[in-house]
């Protein structure tokens, strides 16, 4: 065993660590009246360092380290780049939205540098017990992330809320490795499909595979699992649901592709229709929820449920192009929420100031600025073309089209055309006058990491709706990693893989 | 030698949980059939390790307990992990195919433990009479 190569398999992972661990020794001996800003800079520089190795980690030769539970792979490099990101813009947009003297704000830095690490652990673990501690780093971290406003009564609900819905979850997911374990004999991710083969128990592994999918449903909100989401999301500080609505869910979604694909392919059967009315039933149930929200963070919670549907819509096609559109919407969605965030956690502030759509009338008009990138990302999230929404959806409802997903499909374009009317709500109100008699919209001023946060996510979200060319032979290369789609090498003419290739080599 | 069903295994089994509940329901039912049943104060109270019931179980006491507690376990439980550490000590270089990595694997492990008790020392939460300690 190569003594180096093994650390550079999870360098991204021990960067994170060493960061949270500094902040964490930082933190007691600073002055107790000292502003914390400090540390969040520290925080922002530990994710870029992580960006910049998990971006090499693309160099490494695809292998596994430390007895074969984590394996770097163009798929979990993908995941690693984005959540690293993820983690990198959250931590900018924190700085922006806390006040210096806070309560305990290095805590806040020193809990998302290491529930970053358990998201990576996630999304690179081959072993089925190292993605559940993975899962449970990053989900502690999250929960004690949404009471963090602990002398409000909403937060805390919310992180109570998210504590015991998460902890069954997780059970359920557990119960499902032990049940896989005993079908199978292994937990092994890369292990299990030859294990089923010679399996004299499937039914027990298609209950295990069953749990497995009701604890991963209930991280990414998918519907009938979603009931938390509102809730959690409303109570939580803003600048904190940017981050937990999206980097869990986009590692949430890298196991549950993996153990999908990777481990029970033979299954494809069993996972395929129940995924089919977990996506068809969360994009209509997000969609029709949040038609009725007049509280804005509430709202999005529906929105970010039917994005889980649309997202799960990918996973029923079997085939690279499906993982691959799974995986680039999920950078398309993360990227735009986490942005919309951005500009939600400036003008409502870390203590929501602004909770109603109606309060953000006439943002526009106080900041040309913040009120103009809200417009992007909501439009982004509508799905208008130049933007990643866009992108994302079309190659998700076109890979579910050429499968023959033809009513999963309509489902999914009826419920894009509802969702345009609740944006839309936002946008209006956004770019309505103020009335005279109206009180006067108190915006902060727009401070450098906000800028930078807001820059990087809309310039990403620009280069996926207008050059996703690059992203997307990213995730398709990530998508053919998986053993399953080795033998299918050439694209056959007229299917989706074939389109596939044909508007990725125009994008270029 | 006679095979038989797999589930037969947990014959044994079985036969506890029959002991356990026929024992259970034999005790209280006997002494239900032959006792004499004379109530008196000292009988219907509320059992307390045989010491005289004292003034209410809903009192309030100091949050400096849970703190305590939470950490004892948490260090409890660290603890605990170096035990199989310690039982394979010998066999890990052959395990791991490298002479010294279970010995730098438990330094690290220990490294976080040391940070831990660091973070909450410093944050003044082992100091039982400073009402400044961040609780």
């Amino acid at each position: 065993m190569n003594g180096s190569m093994t650390v550079l398999r999870i360098l991204p992972e021990i960067i994170f660590t060493l960061t949270g661990v500094a902040i964490m020794l930082i933190d007691p001996v600073m002055p107790k009246q000292a502003s914390r800003k400090p540390l969040g800079w520290l925080a922002a520089f530990g994710a870029l360092a992580a960006l910049i190795a998990s971006l090499y980690q693309y160099s490494l030769p695809v292998g596994t380290a430390y007895f074969g539970v984590v394996q770097t792979d163009a798929f979990s490099v993908f995941f690693h780049v984005l959540i690293s990101g993820i983690i990198l813009v959250s931590a900018l947009v924190v700085l922006d939205a806390v006040h210096p003297d806070t309560e305990s704000l290095g805590e806040l830095f020193a809990l998302m540098s290491f529930g970053a690490v358990g998201m990576l652990l996630m999304t690179s673990g081959v072993e089925l017990l190292l993605v559940f501690i993975g899962l449970e780093i990053s989900s502690i971290s999250t929960y004690i992330l949404a009471g963090f406003r602990r002398k409000t009564a909403k937060s805390p609900e919310s992180a109570l809320k998210y504590f015991l819905l998460g902890s069954f979850a997780t059970a359920f997911f557990l119960y499902g490795i032990a049940l896989t374990y005993g079908a199978t004999g292994t937990t092994r991710i890369t292990d299990i499909a030859a294990g089923l083969a010679t399996s004299h128990a499937l039914p027990i592994a298609v209950v295990g595979l069953a749990f497995i999918v009701i604890g991963l449903a209930f991280k990414v909100s998918a519907a009938p699992f979603h009931l938390w989401t509102p809730d959690v999301y409303e109570g939580a500080p803003s600048p904190i649901v940017g981050l937990m609505s999206t980097a869990p869910k986009a590692a949430a979604f890298a196991v549950l592709l993996r153990i999908a694909y990777e481990a029970f392919p033979q299954l494809q059967n069993h996972w395929m229709p129940l995924l089919w009315i977990l996506a068809a039933v969360s994009m209509t149930i997000g969609n029709l929820g949040a038609l009725r929200q007049k509280n804005v963070k509430r709202m999005l919670a529906y929105s970010s449920i039917a994005h889980a549907g649309y997202l799960l819509v990918a996973f029923t096609v079997l085939s690279t192009d499906g993982v691959a559109a799974a995986s680039f919407y999920a950078v398309a969605y993360a990227v735009m929420n986490v942005g919309i965030f951005a500009v939600i956690s400036h003008a409502g502030g870390y203590e929501d100031r602004l909770t109603l759509i109606e309060d953000y009338k006439g943002l526009a008009y106080r900041s040309p600025l913040l009120g103009g990138v809200m417009a992007f990302f909501l439009l982004s999230l509508i799905g208008i073309p130049f933007t990643g929404g866009f992108f994302g959806k079309f190659y998700v409802f076109a890979a579910a089209i050429h499968s023959g997903m033809i009513w999963l499909a309509i489902i999914g374009l009826l419920n894009s055309g509802i969702a345009v009317f609740y944006y839309l709500r936002v946008l209006t109100a956004t770019y309505t006058k103020p009335m005279d008699s109206s009180p006067v919209l108190n915006v902060p001023r727009v401070s450098a990491p906000l800028c930078l946060a807001m820059a990087l996510t809309v310039a990403v979200t620009l280069v996926l709706g207008i050059i996703p060319g690059r992203v997307l032979s990213m995730a398709r290369h990530a998508a053919e990693t998986f053993p399953v789609f080795s033998t299918q090498q050439t694209p056959v003419p007229g299917t989706a893989s074939a389109v596939m290739a044909a508007i990725n080599t125009k994008a270029r | 030698m006679q095979s038989h069903p797999y589930t037969w295994n947990y014959l044994p089994l079985l036969i506890q949980v029959v002991v356990a509940a026929g024992l259970g329901l034999a005790i209280v039912g006997l002494s239900w059939l032959i006792g004499r049943g004379r109530a008196s104060k000292a009988k219907l109270d509320a059992y307390e390790c045989g010491v005289p019931v004292e003034g209410d179980a809903r009192g309030r006491f100091s949050v400096r307990f849970y703190m305590v507690a939470m950490l004892f376990i948490l260090f409890d439980v660290e603890a605990v992990f170096m035990l199989p550490w310690a039982v394979i000590y010998r066999h890990l270089p052959v395990l791991t195919g490298s002479r010294m990595f279970g010995f730098w694997e438990m330094v690290v492990y220990l490294g976080f433990v040391v940070v831990g008790i660091f973070y909450v020392w410093k944050k003044g939460i082992l100091d039982w009479t400073n009402d400044r300690g961040d609780l």
